[in-house]
Formats: C-alpha cells, structure tokens, sequence
C-alpha cells in the first residue's frame, strides 16, 4: 500500500499538476511538496506528489554501484591472469 | 534524472555483482526483516531470494497496513458502511478483509454503498459532489498515506465541507519495530520501509538503531535496491556494527518531507493503538485532532462497540511479527486462497500469505 512510482511533472496549475509516468498521464495533487517544478521526477502515491527526486543522490548512487562492478571485474580478471 | 538512470537501478549485470558480494561477505546465517510489504512483493517478483546465500533468511515484517488494521477498527468499517445515507469510500484493499460478520464487499453486494477509490482526495471529490450524502473515507496506511488524507481533511475545513468524515485507524511504524524489537522475534537487521522514510526521514530511526544495536538499512523498491540494502546488512552484522545506512538518498533525506511532516502534526495526534498480531503499541496511532473532529467518523458516528473475533485458526498475528511463514500455516491454500482468504494476509495484495500463495508456487521450504 505504500506503493509510490517515480513520474515526471509536466504540468502545474493551482496545487494540481499533471504527471507522466511512461505514458500514463495523470491528475496529481501537489500540496504536499515545497517546491515541485516542471520537468522534477516526483514520487506519486495516492493520488499525491510525496516527494521530489534527487537528482545527485540518484547519481551518487549508480556510481557506487558502477564502481563495485567494475572493482569486482578488476579482481577477477585479476584472479584469472595473475601476470 | 532521466528514466535511464532509474532504469539502471534494475541493470541484472549489477544485481550479479551485489549478489556476488553479498555471498562473499556473509558468514554466519542471519536473518532479515523486511518490513514493507512492497517489499515483500518486490523480492518474490525480481526473485531475490535466488540471489542470496543460504544463509540469509528474510522475513516478512507488519508493513501491510491492511493487514495490521485491528479487528475492531474493520468492524467499525462495516458498521459505517450500514449507516444511513452514507457512502463509504475506501482503498480497493479492504474490500474483501473478513471482518467478524462480514466485509464491505459483502455490505455492497448488499446493497450498501461502498466505493472503491485510489486517494482520499477522490472521497473529497465525492463529498463536493454528493451534498446531500455523507462520505465517510476508511483511512488505513502509514506515514506514507496519513499525510495524503491529512491534506485532504484541511482542504475540507477550507472549503467548509460538512459531509466529509474520516474514521482514522492510520499507524506509524518506527513504534512498531520498537514493540517488535521487545518481542521474542529473531531479528539481525531491519530493511526499512522506503515511502514510510520518505515521509518521516532516515533520522527517524537513529533512536532504534541506538536501543537496539541492530543494523539498519532504509532501501527503495528496485532490485538493486534491495540488493544494496542487504549488502550493507550482511556487512554490519560481519563486523560487528549496528548503523543506519540509507541506500535510498534519492528519495529520502535525514530529515523526510517536512510539508507532509507538519500537516500530519497539524491533523493528527498521536495515540495508542491496536495492531493486529501485535497488540497495543503505544503512541502508534493516529487520531483525529480536537480541532478538526467535526470530520472524524468515529466521533460524528455512533459506533457501539463490536463484539470483534480474529478469523478462527488463521495465525496472521505470527506472520506479521516474522515468527511464522505462511505455509506454516495449517489453513494455507487449503481453506484460504486469494479467492477465499480467511485471513488479511491473504487478502491485500501486499500481504505475506498473498505474496508467497502468488510467487511461492509449491515450494514449503523454510527460508
Ligand atoms: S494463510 Fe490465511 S489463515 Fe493462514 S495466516 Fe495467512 S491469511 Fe491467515
């Protein structure tokens, strides 16, 4: 129930705003967001924005990611030619 | 932030390497809880399971707040639905829950009426629309969707709505993993719910963290996610740590959405509650403020109290405190299915029985 899907603002009217999520549009409000603005990836749950992405954040993370995978490549290659 | 980028949070070739390491760093069994039931269903979906060791066991937590609504409060739902020019709108979930006579689909085939709808900002919308009825909205859900119908209780005092009414049996999780921790349930890490940190922040957990001594880890719903998630876990408990590490930054901040944060604060109190399989948690529940209680259904209604029974031989109560897994059960899949559940568990798309009766397939092996 605490579903909640990442889709992008493309609209803003009064509170309201309009929110595309791979093609779906839909009617969302944002009265719990401080500052949405078009184009922001917004987490919509009930019918309600709840939160703004965080673009850095989100890239930090991948990175992280990233270099884990490259590390363990590295060591495996490593392992298999230890010239 | 581009679609790419949230899609490369699903990229199997990293889920290997997760994997990979998660296997290299555990070496003693543990087990976790995961205690949102969107994750619960997210780890059958992307088959995490397969991707651990044997060594990790996950269990499934109180994180389906269908499931953890009390008895009492699903009677009082089919007593509201009875009333007289009423209609009662709720989320799609409640539907089928046994209450102790019958359940709201029931009261509808009945005649009564109940509507399904998406957000409480669709009862409001019915509210504007049908003045001469009474709309009542079931208001069930966590942090993530109390302050959804906290918004929608001040936009019915702004508009001065007289027929807008909210019985709130909303809980709040960290109280619940506190009482859980206090409990005699085997639990090395948590993997903490991600919209309910969304909402509340990743600080909320610290004085859990510090009691408890258990590692901690707040993660978001893709299968990297939840990898990464128990990656950190496994690595805690291995040296010997108990942090809070939040492996979801995109989405959740220290300090959570403070907008949503306030209008929770300025709607509800906080009040003991009563959990299914957990009993009463203290300052776990939310009430509807003194202020605002021209729109709160269990003031505004008269709601003698039910004789309320938990269904007879089903053992959600276990299932929701991680002692037990559903083919545990002695009712599972014989006298209970999705089609005829007997029990919550079974009923809400997020349940644990609902979950492994949908994914599980035949196994019945402890995990
Ligand atoms: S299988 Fe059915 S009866 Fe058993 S615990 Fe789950 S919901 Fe209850």
């Amino acid at each position: 129930m605490c579903l909640a899907v990442p889709a992008k603002l493309i609209e803003m009217d009064n509170g309201m705003g309009t929110v595309d999520a791979g093609g779906v549009r839909k009617k969302i409000s944002l009265l719990l967001l401080e500052d949405a603005a078009l184009g922001d990836y917004i987490l919509v749950h009930a019918g309600f924005g709840i939160q703004k992405l965080d673009e850095k954040q989100a890239e930090e993370s991948l990175a992280l990611l990233r270099e884990a995978v490259t590390e363990v490549e590295a060591r495996y290659k490593n392992e298999q030619d230890p010239m | 932030m581009s679609y790419q980028n949230l899609d490369s949070f699903r990229d199997p070739e990293v889920a290997k390497t997760l994997s990979g390491l998660i296997a290299e760093s555990c070496q003693s069994p543990m087990r976790i809880m995961e205690v949102c039931g969107t994750h619960t269903v997210s780890i059958f979906r992307n088959g995490i399971r397969d991707m651990l060791p044997q060594d990790i066991t996950l269990v499934s937590g109180p994180g389906c707040p269908v499931c953890v609504t009390d008895q009492k409060e699903i009677d009082d739902f089919i007593q509201l639905a009875r009333k007289k020019n009423v209609i009662l709108a709720t989320f799609g979930d409640l539907m089928r829950v046994p209450g102790t006579q019958s359940s709201l689909q029931k009261q509808r085939a009945q005649g009564r009426k109940v509507k399904v709808v998406y957000s409480a900002f669709d009862a409001l919308t019915l509210a504007a629309q049908n003045p001469k009825k009474k709309i009542v909205f079931c208001g069930v859900g966590f942090e993530t969707t109390a302050p959804t119908v906290g918004a929608c209780i001040l936009e019915a005092h702004r508009q001065g709505l007289k027929n807008f009414f909210v019985y709130s049996a909303h809980k709040t999780v960290p109280p619940a993993l506190d009482a859980l921790m206090s409990m005699d349930t085997v639990i090395d890490g948590f993997m903490m719910p991600g919209h309910v940190s969304v909402i509340i922040g990743a600080d909320a957990y610290l004085p859990l963290v510090e009691k408890f001594a258990i590692p901690c880890a707040i993660a978001g719903f893709e299968p990297n996610d939840i990898l990464a998630s128990i990656l950190t876990l496994v690595q805690q408990k291995e040296a010997g740590e108990s942090k809070l590490e939040n492996t979801y930054s995109r989405a959740v901040s220290p300090e959570g959405n403070k907008k949503a944060r306030e209008v929770m604060e300025q709607v509800f109190d906080k009040v003991d509650a009563s959990w299914r399989g957990l009993g009463v948690i203290p300052g776990s529940g939310l009430s509807i403020r003194e202020e605002f209680e021209r729109f709160d259904a269990s003031k505004a209604f008269e709601l003698p109290p039910a004789r309320s029974a938990a269904p007879k031989g089903c053992i959600c109560g276990a299932i929701l405190t991680g002692k037990k897994i559903p083919p545990q059960c002695p009712k599972y899949k014989i006298e209970c299915t999705p089609t005829d559940p007997l029990g919550p568990c079974m009923v809400s798309s997020e349940g644990t029985c609902a979950a492994y009766y949908r994914y599980h397939g035949a196994i019945t092996k402890v995990y």
